[in-house]
Parts: structure tokens; C-alpha cells; sequence
């Protein structure tokens, strides 16, 4: 218990410490969101100025950190000057659509890795092995963005799936179990181009584990006791293997709303990543400095689910 | 085949690649800003039907004035795709070889700094490490473009993605490098040396140092190929190098239109261009991490 405490508090720790950070470097910046009115003849910069004194962006560094923080703790993340609309509501929308995608995408790789990856590790050394390496390695050399960019092509020319967005026109006319299909419809090739981009690192991993699981002493003792192959490798070696896994789920887990950032963008998946760029296009701070809290807190969170699980799986870590 | 010859193979192989990139300016037939406006979007030439002459003005190949040779097609400008993909490598590689140089050399002073001194300087690295690490990787890279003036010179641009890409991505050397030095630092020769009455400086240069060769060169594999993905990446979205100048990344945000899409598939040549080069520092990565892992 004491154990997960402390990484509770470290990750709080770490928050605070990033939220400083950003609040720093936006004070470093040049510019912030009224900057752009300034290259416009007809707005004065006393106008400015006043817009400025408005919002509250012209008080000193102390004062505005103590704001933010005070609204954060009531669970308000402040006010989007760029959206002209809160920015809690506006990251509710945005968040959910990532979470469906990313959250769908990473599901479906581990439940495709794993059995994989276990498959490869018995058969090393064989040419089905030295093949499946083969095309996973091509596969690791093809980036995302060109991926989305052919699937996206693939559907713009067969129009057997939609060129982008999440809902078809017309969409909340549709009755429920067709707008669950349409959403699918819509998340499969997203979903598909993230899969194809996780899954060879994924299967890496499994293998090497399971590899490592395999060539061990007490793999050879329990097969030489007769122990039935399909269950040595489930109960047996999987879970020795698991270790290095879970810290790597954690990770995935973590970084859930940040890894589709490009491919969002690439097939207008209205995401959190789209609103990222927009935001930081208008400096419009508030919304960056939402978005970053939010993916950092998923990291953390990501890390702790991974320690705890580590710490009830792993009695050698429990010892420590 | 034997780990001596893969890694000569993969070595030379992405030495072909960057040569190309690097001998862009003899081996492109055109200027990577020249426009052909009378041939917009116009498909790869086909080498049988085009008069290719070779060694003419000064380049490798070309064709007599008014015919035009594009290998790889045209874009909406009529530039010629082949000769803005050469070109725009020497942007997209030597970004990721560069920002690479910078990240390890930031890594290696630092973690050498934090695994041989330890104490308040090791906590404050690793802390501050952990904090850069707490941020995904791509937002942190777009947060710290963003607050830097977005309308540059290009080759303040190209810089500035160096510098920016590099020293977000220090963190992951740094620690991996103090995990060696901090082994390193108690081996019986290192305890001999300094007994001996070795200065800091001395150990580390001649003690500590050799012994990250491994990791600093297995990091390097692993870090450039990543880093040329980051560049397209900020190209792509705008926040990179702009018009004209090429890079892979600006290339394919125009492959990305509707247009482009449905009729102009050779606009995909930047996004193909990567898979050899990515192929290539794996090979290497792969070759380089082999024993390492048979050995333990």
C-alpha cells in the first residue's frame, strides 16, 4: 500500500510540475491570442490592451498560476478565447472521439499481438518464423502518415468506406443501431492504419518475452514433467513473460490520446488532436494548456495502473 | 548471412540513400523550384518515349529544351516530383541525422554528469528527465514549435526543427547512458585508475566514455529514423520548412488534397521514399541489438 502511495504522489508531483512548466513557457512565448489583432489597421492597441486587461492576461505570472489552479481544483479548465466557449465542454466531445478510436485500435492490436507473438516465439528458427519477421519489419518501415494517406486514397476511389469524418450527414436523424453501424463504419480504417502501425512493435515485444520465457530452466523442468503444451505456454510461461507486457500496456494506456494525433488530422477524425493544432495555431492558451494536462494526467495514470498491476502480479517486485 | 556482413550491407545500403540526397543538386534534372506551368499534374514520363541525353548542363540526365522529363511526374506547379523528392531528402535525412547528433550529445553530457557525480545533480536530471517524459511526444513537439515564431526563413526553420527535435528527445539517452556510467564507475579498473590519483576529467574520457559506445550507437539507430519521422510530421502539418523548399513532409501535405487523391497517385513518392531509408536504420538497429540480447 505504502508502495503505491508514494507513485501516487509522485505523479501528482509530476503534474504540478508540468503545468508549471507550460505556464513558464507560455509566459516565454511571443504573442498570445490577441497578438493577431495587432496587425489589423482598424483595431488600436489600447483596444488590445483593454482586451488583454479583460481576460486577465495582462496580470503578472504568480497571480495567473494561482488562478488556474484554483479553477482547476472546482474542475473548471477555463475559457477558450479561440472557441469563444469553455474549454471543458469543447475537450468532452473531442476527448471521447479519441478515446473510441485510440481505445478500439489498442484493443484490437493486443488481442492480435499477443497470440502472435506467442506463436512466433515457438516457432523460431523455422522459415515461418524468419517470414513473419520479415513482413512485420517492412511493416515497422511504413509510416503512419503514408498508411493514412493509401487507406484514405483506397476509399476515396472504391467508396466502399468514408473518405474521413466520424458520422455520415444526417446522422443523429438515424435510429440507434444504425448510428452504432455508421460509427463503425467510419472508425474502420482509422483504426486499421493505427492497428497496422502498433502491431509489429507490439508483437516484438511478446515475442522477445516469450522467447526469453521459453529458452528458461524452468520451461525445460515443467516440459519434461509432462505438462500439456497449450497449458505450459498459457499458465505457465505467459505469465512469466509478463512482466516487461504490462509495463508496455500501461504505456499504450497512456499514451491513448496522443498517439493518433497525425492520423486524425490525415481523416478529419474529430479528435483531440485536430483541436491541439487548431489551438496552438491561435495560441490560444487555455486549450493548449488543457489538452497537455490532460494527455500528461493520461500518462500518469497509464504508469500507476501498470506499477499497481505489476505490484499484485509480480511477488519478486512486492519482496523489494 | 553473418552479423558482420548484414551490418556492411545495411551500412551501405543507407549510404546509397543519403548519397543520393546529398548529390541532389547533379543528379535531379531540374531545379527543385523550377516550374513547367504548361505541364501541371503531369504523369511520370515514360523513359522509352523521352530523348534522355546524359551529362548535359551539368546534370546527370536530361532531355533537349522544349520536351521535359519527369520520372516520378509533376505536381500542381509542374515541378518535377523526382527532383523535389532528391532535393527535399537532403532536408528530411540530415534533420533526423542532425537533431540525432544533438539529442546524443546532449544525452551522453548529461548522463554521463548525472551517473558519475550522482547526488542533487543526478535527482534534478532524472526528475526534470521524467518530466519531459510525462509528456506525449508529438504534442510536446508541437507545443514547443508553437511558441516560437511560425513564419521563418527556411533555413532558420531547418535549424530550429533540429534544435527543437533534438532536445525534446535527450531523455531516453540520458538515462540509458547513466545506467552504464553508473555501472561503469564501480568496475575494478575505474576504482584502480582513480586510486591511482585519475583526475574526474581523465576517468571519464578515458574510462567511462568508451564503454557507452554501444549504447550511443545502438540510441543513434534507434533515434533517426524516428527523428525524420518527426520532421515530416511538422512539415506535414505546416510547422516545418515551407514552400518552395522541399521537404518529404511539406511534399505530402499536398498528396493529401482530393484531387491528388483520386488522379495523382505519383504525389505518394516522398511517403514510398521512406520506407527503404526507415528499412535501412532498422536493419542496422536490428544488427547492431542482436548480440547484445544473445549475450545476456
Amino acid at each position: 500500500m505504502r508502495y503505491i502511495g508514494r507513485r501516487l504522489l509522485h505523479g501528482l508531483l509530476l503534474l504540478v510540475a508540468v503545468s508549471l512548466l507550460s505556464f513558464v513557457f507560455a509566459d516565454l512565448a511571443p504573442g498570445d491570442y490577441f497578438s493577431q489583432f495587432l496587425t489589423d489597421p482598424t483595431v488600436s492597441p489600447e483596444t488590445v490592451a483593454a482586451l488583454r486587461a479583460h481576460s486577465g492576461l495582462d496580470r503578472p505570472f504568480p497571480v495567473r498560476y494561482a488562478a488556474w489552479v484554483a479553477s482547476v481544483l472546482r474542475g473548471d479548465f477555463g475559457y477558450s478565447l479561440a472557441f469563444n466557449s469553455p474549454v471543458g465542454p469543447l475537450l468532452w466531445t473531442r476527448v471521447r472521439a479519441t478515446l473510441l478510436l485510440t481505445g478500439t485500435a489498442t484493443l484490437l492490436a493486443w488481442l492480435i499481438a499477443l497470440p502472435l507473438g506467442i506463436w512466433n516465439a515457438t516457432v523460431r528458427g523455422t522459415w515461418c518464423d524468419s517470414l513473419s519477421q520479415l513482413l512485420l519489419s517492412f511493416l515497422l518501415s511504413i509510416p503512419d502518415l503514408l498508411l493514412a494517406i493509401v487507406f484514405l486514397m483506397l476509399a476515396v476511389e472504391t467508396g466502399y468506406f468514408p473518405a474521413g469524418g466520424m458520422v455520415s450527414p444526417g446522422w443523429s436523424s438515424l435510429s440507434a443501431p444504425r448510428r452504432v453501424c455508421d460509427v463503425a463504419w467510419h472508425l474502420a480504417l482509422p483504426v486499421a492504419v493505427l492497428v497496422l502501425g502498433m502491431l509489429p512493435i507490439l508483437v516484438r515485444h511478446v515475442r522477445a518475452s516469450m522467447a526469453e520465457a521459453i529458452d528458461s530452466p524452468f520451461a525445460l523442468s515443467a516440459r519434461a514433467q509432462g505438462i500439456p503444451r497449450r497449458r505450459l505456454l498459457f499458465r505457465h510461461l505467459l505469465p512469466a513473460a509478463a512482466n516487461p507486457l504490462v509495463s508496455l500496456a500501461g504505456v499504450s494506456l497512456g499514451t491513448l490520446l496522443s498517439a493518433s494525433l497525425l492520423i486524425e488530422v490525415v481523416m478529419g477524425w474529430p479528435g483531440l488532436g485536430p483541436l491541439f493544432l487548431e489551438a496552438i495555431m491561435a495560441r490560444d492558451f487555455a486549450l493548449v494548456l488543457a489538452v497537455v494536462m490532460l494527455s500528461a494526467s493520461f500518462l500518469v495514470i497509464g504508469n500507476l495502473l501498470a506499477d499497481i498491476l505489476l505490484y499484485r502480479l509480480d511477488p519478486r517486485i512486492r519482496i523489494k | 548471412m553473418t552479423r558482420r556482413t548484414k551490418l556492411a550491407a545495411a551500412l551501405v545500403f543507407l549510404g546509397i540513400l543519403h548519397a543520393l540526397a546529398i548529390f541532389a543538386g547533379f543528379l535531379a534534372p531540374y531545379p527543385y523550384a523550377e516550374q513547367h506551368r504548361e505541364f501541371p499534374y503531369s504523369p511520370p514520363t515514360p523513359i522509352h518515349s523521352s530523348r534522355l541525353q546524359f551529362f548535359v548542363h551539368g546534370r546527370l540526365f536530361g532531355v533537349p529544351e522544349p520536351g521535359v522529363v519527369f520520372l516520378l511526374g509533376s505536381d500542381a506547379y509542374g515541378r518535377d516530383v523526382f527532383s523535389r523528392l532528391l532535393y527535399g531528402g537532403r532536408v528530411s535525412l540530415f534533420t533526423g541525422l542532425l537533431a540525432a547528433l544533438l539529442s546524443l550529445g546532449l544525452g551522453l553530457a548529461l548522463g554521463t554528469l548525472a551517473g558519475f557525480y550522482g547526488g542533487w545533480l543526478d535527482r534534478l536530471l532524472m526528475r526534470g528527465g521524467e518530466l519531459v517524459m510525462a509528456l506525449p511526444w508529438l504534442y510536446l513537439l508541437l507545443a514547443v514549435r508553437a511558441f516560437l515564431p511560425l513564419h521563418i526563413t527556411t533555413v532558420a526553420a531547418f535549424f530550429l526543427l533540429v534544435v527543437v527535435i533534438g532536445s525534446v528527445g535527450w531523455v531516453r539517452p540520458a538515462r540509458l547512458i547513466r545506467g552504464v556510467v553508473l555501472s561503469a564507475r564501480e568496475r575494478g579498473f575505474v576504482l584502480a585508475a582513480r586510486g591511482f590519483g585519475a583526475s574526474d576529467a581523465y576517468l571519464i574520457r578515458r574510462h567511462i566514455l568508451p564503454l557507452t559506445l554501444g549504447v550511443v550507437l545502438t540510441q543513434a539507430t534507434v533515434l533517426i529514423p524516428q527523428y525524420i519521422l518527426a520532421e515530416v510530421a511538422l512539415s506535414f502539418l505546416g510547422l516545418g520548412v515551407s514552400e518552395p523548399v522541399p521537404s518529404w513532409g511539406n511534399m505530402l501535405a499536398e498528396a493529401q488534397q482530393y484531387h491528388a487523391l483520386v488522379a495523382h497517385g505519383w504525389m505518394l513518392a516522398p511517403g514510398l521514399a521512406m520506407i527503404p531509408v526507415l528499412l535501412g536504420y532498422l536493419l542496422l538497429a536490428d544488427t547492431l541489438i542482436a548480440p547484445a540480447r544473445r549475450a545476456r
